[in-house]
C-alpha cells in the first residue's frame, strides 16, 4: 500500500514537470499533438494508479457499513 | 420560431418538469435544499462532483480556447485529473467531520474548525465573490446559445434574461434534487453531442484527427504547443497547480462532498472521474476543427466557435440538439452556483449577525436571494465580460486562496491560528483583486526579477504570499503550548 501511493505522484511530475520536456507537436499520437497525448497518457496512468491504491487501502475493504465509520 | 428554438424550449421545460418532479414528497427543509438530506448514493455524487467537467465552461469555453488560444487549453484537462487525484485523500476527512458536526456549508466547516464565526463569514464573502464570475460565465454561455440558436432572432441580451429567468425559476422551485436528476440527463445527452461532434466535425471537414492537426500546425506554427513567453510552459505549471488546488474549495463542489451517504464513494471516484474527464478531449477537437471552417471569431466571439461550426454543417434541428445538451450544461450548474451563493448569504453571513433567526426564516431568505443574485450576475454579463476561460480562471484565482487554511485545519496538529487563516485569506483575496482591476503584471511589480516570472499564474503568486502572511500572523498570535483548540479532527 505504502509503495502503491507513491505511483500516484507520478501523474503530477508528469504533467508538472515533463510537460516542460516534450512541448511538441511531432509525433502525433492517435492523431493528437504530442504535448496533448502525453497529458492525456498521464491521466490514464494516474487513473490507474488510482485504481490499484484502492484496491490495496484496507478502508476500502470492509464492508460498507462499517467503512462509514460514525454511522449512528 | 425555427425548429432549433423549439427544440431547445421544449428541453428547458423537460428540464423544469423533472426538477419538480424530484422533490415530490420531500420537506423542503434548509438541508433538503441544499445538501439534499444528506442521502445521495455513488451515481448521484459522481454526477454531482463531476458537474464541473461538463459545464458550459468546457462546452463552450473549452472549445473557444482551443480554437482561440490552441495549446492552453489543455490545462484544463490536467487540472481536474490532479485533483481527482489528490480528492482520494482531502475529501473523508472532509465529509467525516462535516457529518459529525452536522455541517451544511463551506464556511461552516472553517467556523468550527477555527472555532471563529467571523472566519466563518469571510470564508462565506470569499465563496460568493468566487462565485459571481462563475455564474456570469453560465449566463453569458446560455445567452451565446439561445441567441445563435435563434440564427439571430433573439439578441444575445434578451438571450441572457431569458437564460437568467429560467435558472432562477428553476432553482427556486427544485432546489437540490431537482439538480441532481437533471444532472444525469445532462451528462448523457453531453457525452453523446461532444463526442459525436468532436469525432465528425475532424473527419467530415480534414478526413481524419491526425490530418486536421497537421493542417492546422501547417497554417498556424506554434499554435499546438505552449508558447515560449506569454501562456508559456510557466504559465501552464502555475495555472494546473491552482487550479487543481482550488477545485474543491468552490462552495458548490463542497455542497457536493456534502450530499454523499459514504465516505467510500469519493475513493472510488478518484479512479473514475479523470477517466470520464477526458471526453473534453472532443470538446477540444470541436474547437480545433473550427479554425479553418469558420475563421474569424476573435476576442469572447471565439467562445461561438462550436455552435457557428454547427449551424455551418447541420439541419436546424440537430443544431437544437446541440443547443438543448448547451443549455442544460448552463442550466444544471448555474442552478447549484446559484443555491450555493444564497444559501452562503443566508445561513453563513446573515446568521451569525442575526443569531436570533430561525431555520425556516433562513431559508425563506435563501430562497429570496436567488433572484437577487441573478440579477447581480445578469448585470455583469451585460457588461462585456472576458471570454468564458478567463472568467473562471478569475473565479479560481480568488477560491484557492481558501486552500492552505482548509488543508491545515485537517492536520492532526494545525500550524496555522484562526488570525493567520484570516490574514493569509485576506491577503490572497486583496492580490487577485488588485492585480484583476489594475492589470499590473508581476514583471511590472518585480522588475528586478526575470521576465518570465511574468508568466505565473496571478492567482498561484498570490496564494504564495497568502501562505507566507498565515504562517507569519499564526507564529506572532499562537498562544502558549496548550494552542490545540482547533485540531479535533
Amino acid at each position: 500500500m505504502r509503495l502503491a501511493r507513491w505511483l500516484v505522484a507520478l501523474p503530477f511530475l508528469g504533467i508538472l514537470i515533463g510537460t516542460a520536456f516534450v512541448n511538441q507537436v511531432e509525433p502525433l499520437v492517435f492523431g493528437m499533438p504530442f504535448v496533448l497525448a502525453w497529458i492525456v497518457g498521464w491521466v490514464v496512468v494516474g487513473a490507474a494508479a488510482m485504481a490499484i491504491v484502492y484496491a490495496l487501502d484496507p478502508l476500502n475493504a470492509v464492508s460498507e457499513g462499517e467503512a462509514d465509520g460514525e454511522r449512528q | 420560431m425555427n425548429a432549433a428554438l423549439v427544440i431547445i424550449g421544449l428541453a428547458t421545460l423537460g428540464a423544469l418538469a423533472l426538477g419538480l418532479a424530484a422533490h415530490r414528497g420531500v420537506r423542503m427543509t434548509l438541508e433538503q435544499w441544499t445538501v439534499a438530506g444528506r442521502g445521495f448514493g455513488g451515481l448521484l455524487v459522481f454526477l454531482l462532483t463531476a458537474g464541473e467537467i461538463y459545464t458550459t465552461f468546457t462546452f463552450l469555453g473549452g472549445s473557444g480556447w482551443a480554437y482561440g488560444r490552441g495549446a492552453p487549453t489543455f490545462y484544463i484537462l490536467a487540472y481536474g485529473s490532479l485533483a481527482y487525484f489528490m480528492s482520494y485523500w482531502l475529501l473523508p476527512p472532509i465529509w467525516r467531520y462535516a457529518k459529525r458536526e452536522r455541517l451544511l456549508s463551506q464556511p461552516h466547516f472553517f467556523s468550527h474548525k477555527y472555532d471563529s464565526p467571523w472566519l466563518g463569514v469571510l470564508v462565506a464573502a470569499v465563496g460568493v465573490v468566487a462565485l459571481v464570475p462563475y455564474l456570469v460565465l453560465q449566463f453569458q454561455g446560455l445567452g451565446i446559445i439561445v441567441s445563435i440558436a435563434s440564427y439571430g432572432s433573439i439578441s444575445p441580451t434578451l438571450a441572457i434574461w431569458i437564460g437568467a429567468a429560467t435558472v432562477t425559476i428553476y432553482v427556486m422551485i427544485s432546489g437540490m434534487h431537482g439538480v441532481a436528476w437533471n444532472a444525469a440527463v445532462k451528462d448523457a445527452l453531453i457525452l453523446v453531442v461532444v463526442v459525436f461532434l468532436g469525432i465528425y466535425l475532424p473527419v467530415h471537414y480534414y478526413g481524419g484527427i491526425g490530418a486536421m492537426f497537421r493542417a492546422i500546425d501547417a497554417a498556424k506554427p506554434g499554435f499546438l504547443v505552449f508558447k515560449p513567453s506569454g501562456q508559456s510552459i510557466l504559465w501552464f505549471q502555475s495555472t494546473v497547480i491552482l487550479t487543481a488546488l482550488g477545485f474543491f474549495m468552490w462552495p458548490h463542489a463542497f455542497s457536493a462532498i456534502l450530499t454523499s451517504k459514504r465516505e467510500q464513494t469519493f475513493r472510488r471516484n478518484a479512479a473514475l472521474l479523470p477517466l470520464y474527464q477526458l471526453i473534453l478531449l472532443f470538446a477540444f477537437f470541436c474547437g480545433f476543427a473550427a479554425i479553418m471552417q469558420v475563421p474569424g471569431l476573435t476576442g469572447t466571439k471565439a467562445d461561438e466557435a462550436l455552435l457557428r461550426l454547427s449551424i455551418q454543417s447541420f439541419d436546424p434541428w440537430f443544431v437544437g440538439v446541440i443547443g438543448a445538451a448547451g443549455v442544460m450544461t448552463a442550466l444544471v450548474p448555474g442552478s447549484i452556483i446559484l443555491i450555493s451563493a444564497a444559501t452562503l448569504l443566508a445561513n453563513d453571513v446573515l446568521r451569525p449577525l442575526r443569531p436570533g433567526l430561525s431555520d425556516s426564516a433562513i431559508g425563506v431568505t435563501a430562497r429570496a436571494l436567488v433572484p437577487l443574485i441573478a440579477l447581480l450576475a445578469v448585470y455583469f454579463t451585460l457588461n462585456n465580460p472576458p471570454t468564458l476561460v478567463a472568467l473562471l480562471l478569475m473565479g479560481y484565482a480568488f477560491v484557492t486562496q481558501l486552500f492552505p487554511a482548509l488543508v491545515c485545519s485537517l492536520l492532526p496538529r494545525n500550524p496555522i491560528t484562526k488570525y493567520g487563516a484570516a490574514a493569509g485569506i485576506v491577503v490572497g483575496v486583496v492580490v487577485v483583486a488588485f492585480v484583476t482591476e489594475t492589470k499590473i503584471g508581476f514583471a511590472d511589480m518585480l522588475p528586478f526579477l526575470p521576465a518570465r516570472v511574468g508568466d505565473v499564474n496571478v492567482g498561484f503568486a498570490a496564494l504564495i504570499l497568502n501562505l507566507v502572511a498565515a504562517l507569519l500572523v499564526s507564529w506572532a498570535t499562537r498562544p502558549a503550548p496548550i494552542a490545540a483548540a482547533s485540531s479535533s479532527s
